[in-house]
């Protein structure tokens, strides 16, 4: 049964088109992951969600009550844990816990309770009575997510939550995350980690440039290929009209398929090779006939990054580095002040 | 989880937890409440030593210049205060605990601004009788008990004017950097184009003029007349180029730009917190 069903969502900031018609359906009770690399549309998606946004156009509905109608039923089925921590840094870890669950109204009696169970369930004993201040990034995190917890709410909402952690503190997360399934909680979790959403989705979305390029159950989405994932290269740095011989070469071979050119690794060929343990020497004798040496060729089940890398022609790593240069994050943070 | 069912206990709630964390705030960082006081009673201090020779009818009605400029302190206390009270807004928008309340079920958005307005309203009170307090002991005098109220009612209204104008401002100013840079232009030429510091009749036209038609010199006033041993609303309390005004005139205009300040205010607030 689908507890949020997000239909033909649009938004725009002013010269960019943030989300473009994307449509989501999501099951109750399951681990939901975003995947896609930094400026793809995952926080403005989450944030809309999470009534922070007005979208342009579409609609979200979670349990069958519309978002943008009626955000006040929203915010309390829901708990947001935001990208960018924003605590108090004057307050103490429990004093910011005491006034989160005042902010979601929870009575006296059952708020001590809540917040006890939390700082044990997260580990954060040692130095819940410091002041947030003085916390490291995995200790932030923790407390921005037991903020988000505190009310018990049916949909958890986490944006990027693991990032810069230390393993302690992200396999913590991680543990919690399962728990929380398990006890029927639905959790969209967005991240740009694929072994994080590969590891801990039961169905995944991957976006980039405001569009769903994929989605399905992670299993399924590397199943797809039929095959192998085969990285190519015939030298260390090849260039366009080599690699464009190459592939022309491997076209012609019966079992390769998706073909793709990676410009930023040295114009390696990615492509997919059926389970056949003869077609790897069969392509090495036709390079070798066109006069092409190998210089590496590495071969592995697909991953995620492979569904990206096959329809954008790049890797996640490698969007994300291209997002860097050109994302402008001062203006970016100022759009999302309120 | 069991929520209660009640909008009123939800707004008591969530207004309650939004004061007492700025009172924490507080609590931990005491240097600008202490400032606050320091520096009127440096002012009341230095410019009562500055006119201690003026002649004895050199103001209408007070023996002293620091009987004369105990109001216009008070006031100018609870003015910077209130004019300073969108900056803790300001940082939550800049980073971005402003969104940890706004995905929060409150009852009313109200309650971010109300938890504003109790927050400056108690720490001007206490302030202002710090300052009233130490003024007295340097014998300048107390109001009785009908001129307090008389005070705290007028710091009230100013309060909730400028707190008003403060947090619509924190929301309109790109960053915390404008938002302070406005607050020094705007404080003290306030300040001095009102009565605090000489009466109407000491200013040039133009600026008995300004200073007839600013809010603080409507605080100011009636505060001063509160002082006075013979006090009662219909006294006169400011001579103003357009006509005299009682202490009770200078509330009421109080009042109408505090209610028109909330109304104007009010679609912006709406539309950022909404």
């Amino acid at each position: 049964m689908n507890q949020i069903q997000i239909q033909n969502l649009s938004k725009d900031y002013l010269d960019v088109k943030a989300l473009k018609k994307i449509n989501i359906n999501i099951a109750k009770g399951s681990l939901f992951g975003i995947l896609g690399p930094n400026g793809a549309g995952k926080t403005t998606l989450l944030r809309t969600i999470a009534t922070l946004i007005s979208p342009d156009e579409g609609t979200i509905k979670i349990n069958n009550i519309d978002v943008m109608k009626e955000p006040r039923k929203i915010r309390e089925l829901i708990g947001y844990v935001a990208q960018e921590i924003a605590l108090d840094k004057i307050l103490t870890g429990r004093e910011l816990l005491d006034f989160q669950a005042d902010l979601y109204h929870i009575d006296q009696s059952n708020k001590l309770e809540r917040i006890e169970l939390l700082i044990n369930q997260l580990d954060m004993q040692n130095w819940i009575d410091r002041k947030c201040g003085t916390y490291s990034g995995g200790m932030k995190r923790r407390i921005d997510l037991a903020a988000g917890l505190l009310h018990l709410p049916k949909v958890l909402i986490l944006d990027e939550p693991t990032v810069g952690l230390d393993i302690e503190s992200r396999n913590i997360i991680w543990e919690l995350l399962n728990d929380l399934k398990k006890d029927g909680m639905t959790i969209i979790l967005s991240s740009h980690y694929l072994d994080e959403i590969d590891k801990l989705a039961d169905t995944v979305v991957i976006i980039n440039d405001g569009k769903i390029i994929d989605q399905g159950k992670p299993t399924e989405l590397k199943n797809k290929f039929g095959g192998d994932r085969i990285i190519l290269k015939v030298r260390e740095f090849s260039d366009s009209l080599e690699s464009e011989k190459v592939k022309k070469i491997l076209e012609k071979i019966d079992g390769i398929s998706q073909i793709v050119i990676n410009a930023s690794q040295g114009y390696s060929l990615n492509f997919i090779a059926d389970r056949d343990k003869d077609l790897i020497t069969k392509l090495k004798v036709e390079l070798a006939f066109s006069k092409f040496k190998i210089f590496s060729l590495s071969q592995s089940q697909p991953s995620l990054d492979d569904v990206y890398l096959q329809a954008t022609g790049k890797t996640l790593q490698d969007a994300e580095l291209y997002m860097t240069g050109k994302r402008d994050l001062k203006k970016e943070s100022k759009q999302s002040m309120r | 989880m069991e929520i209660q069912q009640y909008n009123f206990i939800f707004l008591y709630q969530e207004t309650t937890a939004l004061t007492k964390r700025l009172f924490i705030q507080l609590k931990r960082r005491p240097s600008t409440f202490f400032a606050g006081i320091l520096q009127p009673i440096i002012w009341l201090f230095l410019f009562g030593a500055l006119f201690a020779n003026a002649p004895k009818d050199f103001l209408p009605g007070v023996d002293s210049y620091g009987n004369f400029l105990g109001a216009g302190l008070i006031v100018f206390t609870a003015f910077s205060g209130a004019l300073n009270s969108g900056l803790p807004l300001m940082f939550d928008r800049e980073f971005g605990f402003l969104n940890r309340l706004l995905v929060a079920p409150l009852a009313s958005r109200l309650s971010i601004v109300l938890s504003s307005f109790f927050y400056i309203t108690i720490l001007s009170f206490v302030q202002s009788l710090a300052i009233m307090f130490i003024s007295f002991l340097l014998g300048y005098g107390f109001p009785d008990l009908y001129g307090l109220g008389v005070v705290f009612a007028t710091l009230i209204l100013l309060v909730l004017f400028v707190t008003s104008i403060s947090l619509c401002l924190a929301f309109v100013l790109p960053g915390h950097i404008e938002l302070i840079a406005l607050i020094f232009v705007v404080n003290l030429p306030l300040l001095f184009a009102s009565t605090a510091l000489a009466p109407i009749s000491f200013m040039p036209t133009w600026l008995g003029w300004f200073a007839s038609f600013n809010p603080l010199t409507f605080a100011i006033e009636p505060i001063r007349i509160a002082y006075s041993s013979n006090f009662n609303l219909d006294l006169i309390a400011l001579n103003a180029p357009y006509g005299d005004l009682t202490c009770r005139d200078c509330i009421s205009l109080l009042f109408l730009l505090t209610i028109l300040s909330l109304v104007i205010i009010r679609p912006l607030l709406n539309k950022k917190l909404t």
